[in-house]
């Protein structure tokens, strides 16, 4: 089947997908998209996480004809999903915090993802929350990380201010094995911090 | 690569002073932000045109003759290219082993464990790859199990390895046996009679896994003059290349190895997994062939942590003094020997833990069984018995009635000590000062849960958000312990790390290119290379070359020894780099400045200067068009084997120690642990990267954390097979189960090591489990011999 639906703000279109490909595989192996990792492939880990129409989901767990005509942020386009939800000044992407609607398709295809130009990364533009990953040491092997950025990205978007068991719990369904999670806390609260000082 | 070895100009053992972005800063890691972005290619994000998807067919029973293999149906599925099974088999060799070389690549005519390896596919699609593994029928003909001691010493037991040749074959005492390493120091006998009070125990360790969350996956290229090309996650390069290379006919120089993003390792990644399988499969249909294991394969893909039993006796004088300890050490090392037979120099050397005990009686085997194969895991044999001798150290300090630190203290160890091995520990043991230091921390407030009103956050509850208490029958517990922990390979091995160093200018600055096969498996490794090199090169930017065969060995990424022997090797490198940079200086420049005739040149902000701070020229108007480029070998001290009967010998490089306190709260009547905090305390020698340091020993901390209380691969007594496969059944610590840590490092150098500094990254996992255990054993009064600590355990539903 084909499969067209918009991947950081960039419309897509996946053909020849086999019915029980699920989205995780559609972006790692026909989009070019393997930022989103597959360490479990059922829901447990969170290593896959993306957002959905602005809901962090595991893309293992959804069917690739399930995201027909929708929104996908992986953590490759995070940085720049980041930035335009700050320049709209909504502080929601996902609708969930009242008030606003989300980033809708038209909203989401006015930015897009730019690519890197260098191998080490340097000079990239980052979010909030992934320069606080790695300023924090929150980052060892890093095959959890993207899991985690979208999901703690996606925490601090509905609490700005979150206190450690929020943090704990919005995070509970992303297994790390490196780092015992006290960098990753500290990385959240670094990034909450940052952005209560920006405003 | 050249193998330039030469050696130019002498070392003069100059300490380069500070350098901007040098060791003991917590510089950031060069890979962050290609990990933050999603860009960073892992072992499993490979891509290749016209690439094929290989799938391993494993045995579904444990121990079995196969009768017969029938891969006409696999074979004629659309999309398959190829089916291999033993038979396909290119040449003489057709077994690896990390020692010995008894795991067959695909089973041969009988499979030892569950799992095991019997067919590959290689098709355009993963699942295509999967139904056609599938549709592969193999005829089993059972065979007796071998699953424990009993089973495998039986007078009938079936031989798991008949004809064994290997090195440890004749000195143990039946063929289901792997190694024995006995150790006997003093007199047991004798001491025993000193002891006024006397504690035995018998304990069980579960099978941990090393639960990495980057599965086993990797590339193999067919390259035009018939090699291969692999991009895979391992930790030692050298290693697997001596193993892949027989069993496909190749000389090594025809397997170019590549060092792909590695997710995770924890001695998981120690043993071969997929890198033959893939190769064979790329050399069969000449095209580029990715695996990817999924987390249901991975859990047969490695080995695992092996577990154990272990009986201790104790005595002690009623003045707290230990006056003996005998134990004995069942190590159940599964099908094939994997490391099992360090893991048994490990757990019977280390057996005494920590503390002065001059008569001691010790056995530790490794049997073969048809259970899991184990080998190498976060802390190596280390682990099972420090479960074990804390445990007996409480109840020997409940018994004599003293304070259980108080008593440890009393018997720890220090610079000095002679262990049961007859070895001289030549360098700080700080093992009371570490225990201090847990014990003085204040403890955290009681009843955090109650929050404003009546209400009660069940997260900071046992059960968490399964919302099961608020706080009715909720206890607390507090436990200490702590461990010591070997660095480095052991036992007489030839343990070496190699470093290139190429020094040049590039845009005008000088510019350091440090290439090593050292596998970064997250622990950040490259890192304190950059540091090593700018503090021994006075160079701002350092390139890190990525890790491959076209360089000397690094040795492995395990036994917490890649920063003393891989950082050794780049700063002895680099030493020598700036030697043929100051001899490049004196031969240029020595004339115009008799500074240049003194010893004591330093090389700062890329500048040769002066002891004093005279600047004498810039680096990069020495080397003008010129490169030095060098790449040297570098060794530890050496070792000696163990003796076979007595154990005596110097076998262990240096010795590193942790120490924890844990405080629990246990619900009595569901029988739910929450570990509230997890205090460690640990000398590293010196921390080359502070941030990387904690993050290694929180980490190391939490694996701990959960074979105490969670995880376990539980294999069926009566099959052999293992019933948890997955993340649903194989439960390890959330961010919710898991609690703070703090950390506090005390830096004592060793002066036999690089920088004074101690390998760091086991030690953590030794004494993080028995502390949570006598956390809970206080809480509950229970005496709880078995981790991990199930529900039923606490509840007496057992």
């Amino acid at each position: 089947m084909r499969v067209n639906f918009t991947v950081n703000g960039r419309p897509q279109e996946a053909d020849d997908v086999w019915e029980g490909e699920s989205l995780l595989y559609v972006l790692r192996e026909r989009l070019g998209l393997p930022g989103s990792k597959n360490a479990c492939e059922q829901g447990e880990c969170g290593s896959c996480t993306v957002r959905l129409d602005g809901v962090p989901v595991c893309s293992c767990l959804v069917a690739a004809g399930q995201v027909e005509g929708r929104d996908v942020v992986t953590v490759e386009g995070l940085a720049d999903f980041a930035k335009k939800r700050e320049e709209h000044g909504h502080g929601c992407g996902t609708g969930a915090c009242g008030g606003g609607k989300g980033v809708s398709t038209d909203e989401a295809q006015q930015w897009s993802a730019k690519g890197t130009d260098s191998q080490t990364g340097e000079g990239v533009e980052l979010s909030d929350i992934q320069q606080a990953f790695i300023d924090a040491g929150a980052v060892q092997c890093g095959f959890c990380t993207p899991g985690l950025l979208v999901q703690a990205d996606a925490l601090l978007e509905q609490n700005a201010d979150p206190s450690d068991q929020d943090i704990r719990e919005a995070l509970s369904g992303n297994l790390c094995r490196c780092t015992g999670y006290e960098k990753i806390l500290d990385a959240v609260r670094l990034a909450a911090a940052r952005q209560g000082e920006a405003v | 690569m050249a193998q330039d070895t030469r050696t130019v100009g002498t070392p003069t053992n100059v300490t380069q002073k500070h350098n901007k972005g040098g060791i003991g800063e917590s510089t950031l890691r060069p890979d962050g932000t290609l990990k933050v972005t999603g860009e960073f290619a892992y072992s499993s994000d490979m891509w290749h045109e016209d690439m094929l998807w290989g799938q391993t067919l494993r045995s579904t029973v444990a121990h079995a003759e196969i009768v017969s293999i029938d891969i006409s149906e696999a074979l004629a599925m659309p999309g398959v290219y190829s089916v291999l099974t033993y038979d396909d088999l290119p040449a003489e060799m057709k077994n690896y082993g990390l020692e010995i070389q008894d795991t067959p690549v695909l089973a041969n005519g009988r499979v030892r464990h569950h799992g095991e390896p019997v067919a590959l596919v290689a098709a355009d699609h993963p699942e295509t790859a999967r139904r056609a593994a599938a549709k592969i029928k193999i005829d089993y003909r059972e065979l007796p199990l071998v699953t424990d001691e009993a089973s495998a010493l039986a007078a009938d037991a079936p031989l798991i390895h008949e004809g064994r040749d290997d090195h440890h074959a004749g000195h143990v005492p039946h063929p289901n046996i792997v190694h024995r390493q006995p150790i006997i120091r003093g007199n047991v006998e004798e001491a025993r009679k000193r002891a006024d009070v006397i504690v035995e125990g018998e304990y069980t360790f579960g099978m941990q896994d090393q639960a990495f969350l980057g599965p086993e996956s990797g590339l193999a290229v067919p390259s035009e003059d018939g090699g291969v090309d692999l991009y895979v996650a391992t930790q030692w390069l050298h290693s697997d290349l001596k193993q892949i290379a027989p069993v496909l006919g190749l000389p090594e120089e025809k397997v170019r190895m590549t060092l792909s993003g590695v997710g995770g390792a924890f001695g998981g990644r120690e043993d071969i997994s997929m890198q033959i399988h893939a190769c064979l499969l790329a050399l069969a249909t000449n095209k580029p062939v990715k695996i990817v294991y999924n987390r249901f394969e991975s859990f047969f893909g490695h080995v695992h942590r092996h577990p154990a039993k272990l009986w201790y006796e104790h005595g002690a004088t009623k003045d707290g003094k230990i006056t003996h300890m005998k134990c004995r050490i069942v190590l159940d090392g599964g099908a094939y020997a994997s490391a099992s037979p360090a893991v048994v120099g490990n757990a019977s050397s280390l057996s005494v833990g920590p503390y002065v005990v001059d008569d001691v009686d010790i056995e530790a085997i490794a049997l073969y069984t048809n259970n899991p194969p184990c080998g190498a895991m976060r802390g190596f044999g280390a682990v099972q018995a420090c479960f074990a001798y804390e445990a007996q150290m409480d109840k020997l300090a409940a018994k004599l009635g003293m304070d259980p630190v108080e008593f440890r203290q009393l018997n720890a160890m220090e610079m000095g000590t002679i262990m049961p091995t007859g070895q001289v520990v030549d360098s700080p043991a700080p093992v009371a000062e570490l225990l201090r230091r847990v014990k003085a921390r204040p403890l955290p407030p009681e009843r955090q849960w109650e929050t404003a009103g009546e209400g009660a956050d069940v997260r900071a509850l046992p059960g968490g958000l399964s919302n099961t208490t608020h706080g009715e029958g909720v206890v607390r517990g507090v436990g200490y312990a702590v461990g010591i922990k070997n660095v480095g390979f052991s036992e007489g091995f030839d343990d070496y790390s190699t470093a290139r160093v190429r020094l040049e200018v590039i845009n005008g600055e000088p510019v350091a290119m440090v290439h090593t096969a050292m596998a970064e498996v997250g622990q950040g490794g490259v890192t304190v290379h950059a540091q090593i090199a700018r503090t021994e090169l006075g160079v701002t930017q350092v390139t890190i070359h990525p890790a491959d065969t076209q360089v000397g060995s690094a040795g492995s990424t395990s036994a917490s020894r890649q920063t003393y022997m891989t950082g050794g090797a780049v700063k002895n490198t680099c030493e020598h780099v700036r030697e043929a940079l100051l001899e490049m200086g004196r031969r240029k420049n020595g004339s115009y400045h008799p500074a240049w005739a003194q010893a004591e040149l330093l090389l700062e902000g890329g500048k040769v200067v002066t002891d004093g701070g005279e600047v004498l020229a810039d680096i990069a108007d020495i080397l003008e068009d010129e490169a030095i480029d060098l790449e040297l070998e570098f060794r530890h001290r050496p070792t000696v084997a163990f003796d076979l009967k007595t154990g005596q010998g110097d076998g262990h490089v240096q010795y590193t120690f942790a120490a924890h306190r844990a405080v629990v709260e246990v619900d009595t009547e569901l029988g739910l642990v929450k570990v509230v905090e997890l205090a460690t305390a640990q000398d590293v020698g010196k921390a080359l990267n502070m941030l990387s340091v904690v993050g290694q020993i929180q980490g190391g901390t939490t694996q701990g954390l959960g074979v105490a209380v969670m995880e376990e691969i539980i294999v069926d007594p009566k099959t052999a097979k293992v019933r948890n496969p997955s993340f649903t059944d194989y439960l390890i610590p959330t961010i919710l189960d898991t609690p703070t840590i703090p950390v506090d490092v005390l830096e004592l150098a060793d002066p036999n090591a690089p920088y004074g500094l101690r390998g760091l990254g086991e030690a953590p996992t030794l004494s993080s489990t028995p502390a949570v255990l006598a956390a809970i054993r206080q809480a509950t009064g229970l005496e709880l011999n078995k981790t991990p600590i199930r529900p039923e355990a606490l509840t007496g539903t057992l």
